[in-house]
């Protein structure tokens, strides 16, 4: 891409001039982008920016209101998603877009199943979707119903399916946002071969430090306006995040700032999830402690398990030090904790109901009397959620849906808050949410810590862990791999300790590097992948560890 | 960009107007439609005796629409309404011939009764399907056969009739020109749409529909709330039992046949979602006036029966189809970039 302009590839995608226009907001104004064969293009912009509705518009789900396309130098402008696909435009949604009750094979060839006098040939359709699946990395029978994959594994699925296709143009939209370092690794293999073949990948993404990984060349919206386009061997991460604020983070996370841990609030014996292990753990007030791990390593299921959300199957819980059984979400809440779920949209809002709604779904008491609603009491306290968690929105009776990704994380929050519960678990609480929102959100939690609660944040994000977290629980297997204090944040360290269920397992103790990432420098993942690669080939770790986790 | 500006003012007011048209007012829109086509194709039809008659027509099926819309709203269905009507009738009806009892007492009694039976079959209702998460459409299917069953049984397949002479004037008496059976529906109209909009239970009957995971893990109790509204179902369906004996001045255990089908079409006419979450109870009484008056005017304009069993499943048929097309708008109709 560093070639002087002497012969600039022709783009084989350029959109010029592209506005859309929503009821209260304007999209997209005025933006463009042209995508080179063979390069992955990052569009990069806050929540809000424009990119999804870019990526719609692309992939024929909507029609811009103005500017035109062009595909390969002929007019592009699909009607619907059929006609992208026919043109060589694949998108791979953030919302994943497969039918559960179907096979992992009929899922990959729904759209054109092999055939044979008539009637489809499973023999046929099983073998290529084989194929598929070992291209991708995949390690399961295209006889698997999809329903029973991880998150991790429906994603890879998801990028199978484009690949038997003739693609000019792929579009990923968050990739990455529920994938491992492992499967991201594998992913990001999986798209240099797709580039080398001359399709262009256009690659969204929060996460910078992939897109500078992954990456040849960004474009940046603002606003929904066009900011930028260069190569990111020309730039940095801080500079990249200017362009896409428009001011200047001074620090990425909130300044630390030690506080003397309270009483203990909150103790987990031997709590152990169905088909999980047995851990101990416990939160005292007034500090942050940090779940790092690998997606399926138990994270979840411990905490889930915690707030009753599923059934503990053994083990015991003391809040401030009394036994108490908590065995339904409500338990908890009334024993002063209180869970946000990692899928925000699926487990933790009401989209279609006003924000002021979702805001006191739990603490409906202060919002009614005698059963009764106060709807002036309830306006005032969403009011108030949205002013001091700065929500933008265009008021409180408005539906959650329409609000973006971050906005909608901290209506959840302020649904917490607002119950006012002494513990507070938070389960990847910035995921998919953009760097102004992250911060936010971050302050809110590091601020309701110094308050006197006690926060659990489970995170797959290894630097927001270290940036605001007093302590760093690290789950491998199922189990506490260990505990890291602050002064002691070290990201090869924690991600050793992440990986060591995976490579201590007896199966794999034929390795030549029994510790392997202990001369690995912090950055370095791969070098870190290693052992888990060949821990996979038994079967063990994300394969087994994330069905376990994600699907349910 | 400026002229792109102008250019999507247009189908974005032409969008908002569209979701507004089939909204609760479109509903109130096509009635009115209907009332002044009547109107003019039927001479008769624009009578005080006529819409009396209409208001009469409708009642039952309002008070049974008004429980369904509770099941309805949280994902679920009752397909039992009919059967359960039947079997309150009765079990209630003979307390009404009964001698010693004054016929105040005894109409009370009938109430009392009749609620209970309704109630009770409501809650074995809600209790299996939210026990062993069985769709509710199975277990009130069974619950459409034992009750009609257990009518029958208790009945020897015999009719009650014989009512005292206060209940059938009770039952035949207006207020104001309108028949006070249909202001006791009406009354539950209301009473439901404040229960609706106004309580914490209304709110998580809603949220319940579009979200249950959501509402559980925000502390709540959903599987109580998902019995509560069979059992409000069958509180609806024991007053209807009432009502049915003071209009006909019987209780036959074959009575209320395919009436489940009639509340149904009611609420989803007004405009809710047989996925939950999406309805309200002032578009159910709308939807129960809509096919009231529709079947009254085809009366008097003199189609058949069978035309208008014709015609009425027609309306059906485009009230669901408006409403998948309603999901589709607005899903179609993000804010968010």
């Amino acid at each position: 891409m560093n070639t002087p302009d002497t012969s600039p590839p022709a783009p084989v995608l350029a959109a010029v001039g592209i506005s859309k226009h929503f009821p209260g907001v304007q999209a997209l104004d005025d933006v463009r982008l042209e995508l080179l064969p063979g390069e992955v293009h990052a569009l990069l912009g806050e929540n809000g920016a424009g990119k999804s509705t870019l990526v719609r518009i692309l992939a024929g789900i909507q029609q811009p209101d103005g500017g035109g396309m062009t595909l390969g130098g002929e007019p592009y402008r699909p009607a619907d998603t059929a006609a992208a696909i026919r043109a060589g435009v694949q998108v791979v949604h953030q919302e994943l877009n497969l039918l559960p009750n179907l096979t992992v094979a009929e899922n990959l060839f729904l759209q054109n199943f092999p055939r044979r006098f008539g009637l489809v040939d499973r023999r046929e359709l099983n073998r290529r979707a084989a194929e598929l699946l070992a291209e991708v990395g995949l390690d399961i029978s295209p006889r698997t119903k999809v329903e029973r994959l991880g998150i991790a594994q429906m994603q890879l699925l998801e990028i199978a399916r484009t690949l038997w296709q003739d693609c000019r143009v792929l579009v990923m939209d968050e990739p990455t946002a529920t994938l491992t370092p492992r499967e991201t690794e594998r992913l990001f293999t999986l798209l240099r071969r797709i580039t080398a073949r001359g399709t262009a990948v256009l690659y969204i993404s929060h996460h910078l430090e992939e897109v500078f990984e992954i990456g040849d060349r960004m474009t940046v919206f603002r606003n929904g306006r066009y900011v930028t386009t260069r190569d990111l061997a020309d730039t940095d991460t801080a500079e990249v995040i200017r362009l896409m604020v428009g001011r200047d983070l001074q620090h990425e996370y909130p300044p630390y700032l030690p506080g003397e841990p309270g009483p203990e609030l909150l103790r987990a014996e031997g709590l152990q999830p169905q088909d999980g292990q047995p851990v101990s753990f416990a939160l005292r007030a007034g500090e942050v402690v940090g779940v790092a791990g690998l997606v399926g390593s138990g994270r979840t299921e411990t905490v889930r398990a915690l707030f009753g959300a599923d059934r503990a199957v053994g083990g015991k819980v003391l809040v401030k030090g009394v036994p108490a059984r908590l065995r339904t979400p409500r338990d908890a809440v009334r024993h002063g904790i209180s869970l946000l779920t990692e899928d925000r949209k699926s487990q933790g809002l009401v989209l279609d109901m006003p924000l002021a709604a979702n805001v006191t779904l739990t603490a409906t008491h202060k919002v009614s009397w005698g059963g009764l609603l106060r709807r002036a009491e309830e306006n005032r306290l969403a009011q108030h959620a949205v002013d001091s968690l700065a929500v933008r929105t265009p008021g409180v009776r408005h539906p959650v849906r329409t609000l973006s990704g971050g906005n909608q994380q901290k209506v959840v929050l302020g649904r917490w808050l607002l119950a006012d519960t002494d513990v507070l678990m938070v389960d990847e609480p910035t995921r998919g949410i953009d760097v102004g929102a992250r911060y936010e959100i971050h302050q809110q939690l590091v601020d309701l810590a110094r308050a006197g609660k006690a926060l659990l944040v489970v995170s797959s994000d290894l630097p927001e862990l270290m940036g605001i977290c007093d302590r760093i629980l690290v789950f491998s297997r199922g189990r506490i791999a260990g505990e890291v204090p602050r002064e002691e944040f070290d990201s090869s360290h924690i991600l050793t300790l992440a990986y060591s269920g995976y490579v201590s397992a007896p199966a794999s103790a034929t390795l030549s590097s029994t510790d392997p990432a202990a001369d690995a420098s912090p950055a370095d993942a791969s070098a870190a992948e290693r052992p888990t690669a060949e821990a996979s080939a038994t079967g063990t770790p994300a394969d087994a560890t994330s069905t376990n986790g994600d699907t349910r | 960009m400026t002229t792109s500006a102008a250019l999507t003012r247009k189908p974005r007011s032409a969008a908002l107007l569209a979701r507004q048209v089939m909204g609760e007012a479109g509903i109130g829109i096509a009635l009115l439609a209907l009332v002044v086509v009547f109107a003019v194709a039927a001479p008769k039809f624009a009578t005080s005796d006529n819409l009396t008659n209409i208001a009469t027509e409708i009642t039952l099926n309002t008070m049974l629409a008004v429980g369904m819309t509770f099941v309805i709203l949280v994902g679920g269905i009752d397909l039992s309404v009919g059967s359960v009507m039947a079997l309150s009738a009765v079990v209630a009806g003979p307390l009404l011939t009964a001698h010693g009892l004054s016929t105040p007492v005894a109409i009370l009694l009938a109430v009392l009764v009749s609620a209970l039976v309704g109630m009770g079959c409501g809650l074995v209702n809600g209790f299996v399907s939210e026990r062993w998460r069985v769709p509710s459409f199975i277990i009130t299917l069974g619950m459409l056969n034992v009750a009609r069953g257990a009518a029958l049984q208790y009945t020897n397949a015999k009719t009650v009739y014989d009512f005292p002479a206060g209940f059938s004037l009770f039952g035949t008496s207006t207020v104001l020109g309108i028949p006070t059976l249909f202001w006791i529906a009406l009354a539950m109209v209301a009473v439901g749409h404040l229960v609706l909009t106004r309580t914490v239970f209304g709110r998580l009957v809603f949220a319940i529909g579009s979200n249950e995971e959501a509402v559980r893990l925000s502390g709540h109790r959903t599987s109580i709330v998902k019995v509560a509204v069979f059992v409000i179902s069958g509180l609806t369906v024991g007053i209807a039992a009432v009502t049915y004996m003071a209009r006909l001045n019987i209780a036959s255990p074959i009575l209320g046949s395919g009436y489940e089908l009639s509340a149904i079409a009611a609420v989803v006419i007004g405009g809710a979602s047989l996925s939950g979450g999406k309805g309200s109870m002032i578009g159910t009484l709308l939807g129960a006036c809509l096919l009231g008056v529709l079947t009254n005017g085809l009366l008097l304009m003199g189609v058949s029966d069978f035309q208008r069993q014709m015609i009425t499943g027609l309306v059906i048929m485009v009230a669901v189809v408006v409403d998948y097309y309603r999901g589709r708008l607005a899903a179609r109709l993000p804010v968010e970039a």
